[in-house]
């Protein structure tokens, strides 16, 4: 009988079902996964020594660049540690712009996953609905911060600017007439907090038809239902958090049981699954989309009724008002320290978590006094959550690789730092 | 909130009487140093004694201490953060490593798996070594690279740059040609002068 050996093949770096720069070595017995090695790094711009060369405002960018599809999550973390150090009080109407954008991020970020998820497997037509309701959060994250996907919004002390008044709006050109100009602006009229509301109202009845695209399909079932099987157990040794952990059966969630900002005061449910595989995680992420959809609604009613500051009145950390600047000897000088050295952040160190779309986003803040950054570390879901792949990926066939990438909601980004 | 975190203290004070250093409450958490020689059975302890029963390590990582303002300790810690789950409350322990030419920790990649990516980082970014990692290769970096990046003493921008080379048709690495540039000073100011509220 001849002997037959194993042999491996490699996945990525370039292959469109491994979200970004992804080089997967796998060993394959026939076609089934015996080892998955991934190798990362291909996206590392070393992000936390550029950080240590670079003052604590002018790192917040970075942060973006990380997991660039939930940007202003990781530059809550941030902001919460350079906080906590600095011992300075956000203002409240700061910390539901806060909550509520993160919420719109956890959807925007869902809504990706969700989508290029079934994409991977088969499933073309899901990216195309997700990826309609992800450009009205786009829409949003660009009226409010400037920016699509690199919003630098958030800062140690609050966020940098109110929400709009107004939102941008189409314009007629050669390929949209007067009437399909006038259909789409018609959620555009108000303010950003109107289009928000707007589209909570619709996005349930969004859900629905995913739910009816993929939950019930028999083809989805089929690819995920019993793949990528993580035990509660393993799920804990594994480190994985978020929807990872959620999936596996366990009740985590930081937004409920260390809950920072005002997520004491939402009103919401943590969904958790029970088998721990992918079709788990899948339902889990669909429900938390639902969620979310209901803290923004609370934020927004709150948001409508309170106006107020939305950064600490603290010079020493947060710059003085334009007008302020222009007229004042004293909040001119405060301008130009802050902008040319920077705010000095007393010596110590801080670990500061928060519950990010993908899972625990934590950041390691050391600092010795002075104007930049001593270390910094992030803590990113996906880098824990990768390292499960070889677990999760074993004994499976080769095709459920990508189910499983899909499932672990890679960006490459986030992983590489 | 803050009677939760001294329990916690108490607790590894009597448990580990003088095997750690200190443990404390600084910015509403708890952090203790322990010697390099306890730290794999202190580890050990702090997940399976039902009184800590730390299930989740969240994170690992190296610092380098060298360039840190007014230090006289060891150059290379590892810290470690650790999440229980069932009495919902963290610890960060920090541990030095004795030998800063050969800095050396023992692998905590046995108590919880998830600790092998991270000892990868740390022997990859710092060149800390893990006794007992059965598979330390480096793992951010670029194959074949040379040195320990995040060590205070290596340059911002690298020793080499990579460009392709059009005559011999491949790419090549060659000494940076970039100049080191530095816009804003790094500046330590006298107590106070930072925080928050006081005088400037």
């Amino acid at each position: 009988m001849a002997e037959i050996k194993n042999y491996t093949i490699n996945f990525g770096p370039q292959h469109p079902a491994a979200h970004g720069v992804l080089r997967l070595v796998l060993e394959l017995d026939g076609e089934v996964v015996v080892r998955a090695d991934p190798h990362i790094g291909l996206l590392h711009r070393g992000t936390e020594k550029l950080a240590e060369t670079r003052t604590w405002v002018q790192t917040v960018p970075y942060l973006d660049r990380l997991d660039y599809v939930s940007m202003m999550c990781n530059e809550h973390a941030y902001c919460m540690a350079v906080e906590k150090l600095l011992g300075i009080e956000v203002p409240l109407r700061a910390q539901y712009i806060r909550v509520m954008m993160d919420e719109v991020m956890r959807v925007g970020n869902h809504l990706l996953n969700v989508g290029t998820h079934a994409l991977d497997v088969g499933a073309m037509t899901m990216v195309l609905y997700t990826f309609r309701e992800r450009e009205d959060l786009m829409d949003v994250s660009e009226a409010v911060t400037g920016g699509r996907l690199h919003s630098n919004y958030y800062r140690p002390g609050g966020v940098y600017r109110d929400l709009p008044d107004r939102m941008p709006k189409y314009v007629e050109n050669k390929f949209k007439n007067a009437d399909d100009v006038r259909e789409l602006n018609k959620a555009r009229e108000g303010s950003l907090l109107d289009f928000l509301d707007d589209f909570t109202q619709r996005f349930p009845a969004y859900v629905d038809d995913y739910e009816t695209l993929l939950t019930d399909n028999r083809v989805w079932k089929q690819r995920t239902v019993g793949v990528g099987v993580v035990s509660p157990e393993r799920a804990l040794q594994l480190g994985c958090t978020g929807p990872m952990l959620r999936g596996s059966g366990i009740e985590w969630d930081l937004r409920k049981k260390q809950p920072y900002e005002v997520y004491d005061r939402m009103d919401f449910d943590v969904p958790v699954g029970v088998n721990g595989d992918c079709y788990d995680r899948y339902l889990v992420r669909i429900e938390e989309m639902r969620q979310s959809n209901r803290i923004i609604r609370q934020c927004i009613e709150w948001l409508r009724k309170n106006p107020g500051p939305v950064i600490t009145e603290n010079h020493k950390v947060a710059p003085p008002s334009r007008a302020a600047m222009k007229s004042n000897m004293e909040e001119l000088i405060h301008h130009f320290k802050l902008f040319t050295e920077g705010m000095h952040v007393p010596a110590g160190e801080v670990y500061a978590g928060i519950e990010h779309p993908k899972g625990e986003f934590g950041v390691w803040a050391v600092s010795d006094g002075a104007n930049k950054p001593y270390r910094l570390k992030f803590r990113s879901p996906g880098f824990a959550h990768l390292a499960a792949m070889n677990e999760m990926a074993t004994g499976h066939m080769i095709a459920d690789v990508t189910a499983i990438i899909g499932t672990i909601d890679l960006v490459l980004g986030d992983t590489d730092r | 909130m803050s009677t939760k975190h001294e329990q916690l203290c108490q607790q590894l004070a009597d448990v580990f009487g003088d095997k750690v250093v200190n443990p404390f409450v600084d910015n509403n958490e708890v952090k203790v140093d322990v010697a390099a020689a306890d730290y794999l059975s202190i580890m050990s302890q702090l997940r399976d004694r039902h009184e800590f029963s730390f299930e989740q390590m969240m994170d690992l990582s190296g610092i380098d201490y060298s360039a840190y303002h007014e230090w006289s300790g060891k150059r290379f810690a590892a810290a470690v953060h650790l999440l229980s789950i069932k009495h919902n409350r963290r610890l960060r322990v920090r541990v030095f490593a004795e030998d800063e030419e050969f800095p050396v920790l023992a692998s905590i990649t046995q108590l919880w798996n998830c600790a092998n990516w991270y000892e990868r980082e740390a022997f990859d970014l710092f060149g800390m070594h893990f006794d007992g990692h059965d598979d330390l290769r480096r793992i951010l970096t670029d194959y074949g690279f040379v040195g320990h990046p995040f060590r205070k003493d290596f340059p911002v921008s690298g020793y080499v740059e990579m460009r392709y080379d059009a005559e011999q048709k491949r790419v090549v690495y060659q000494p940076v040609t970039i100049e080191p540039r530095e816009v804003t000073p790094r500046i330590v100011r006298e107590d106070q002068y930072g925080k928050a509220g006081g005088r400037g």
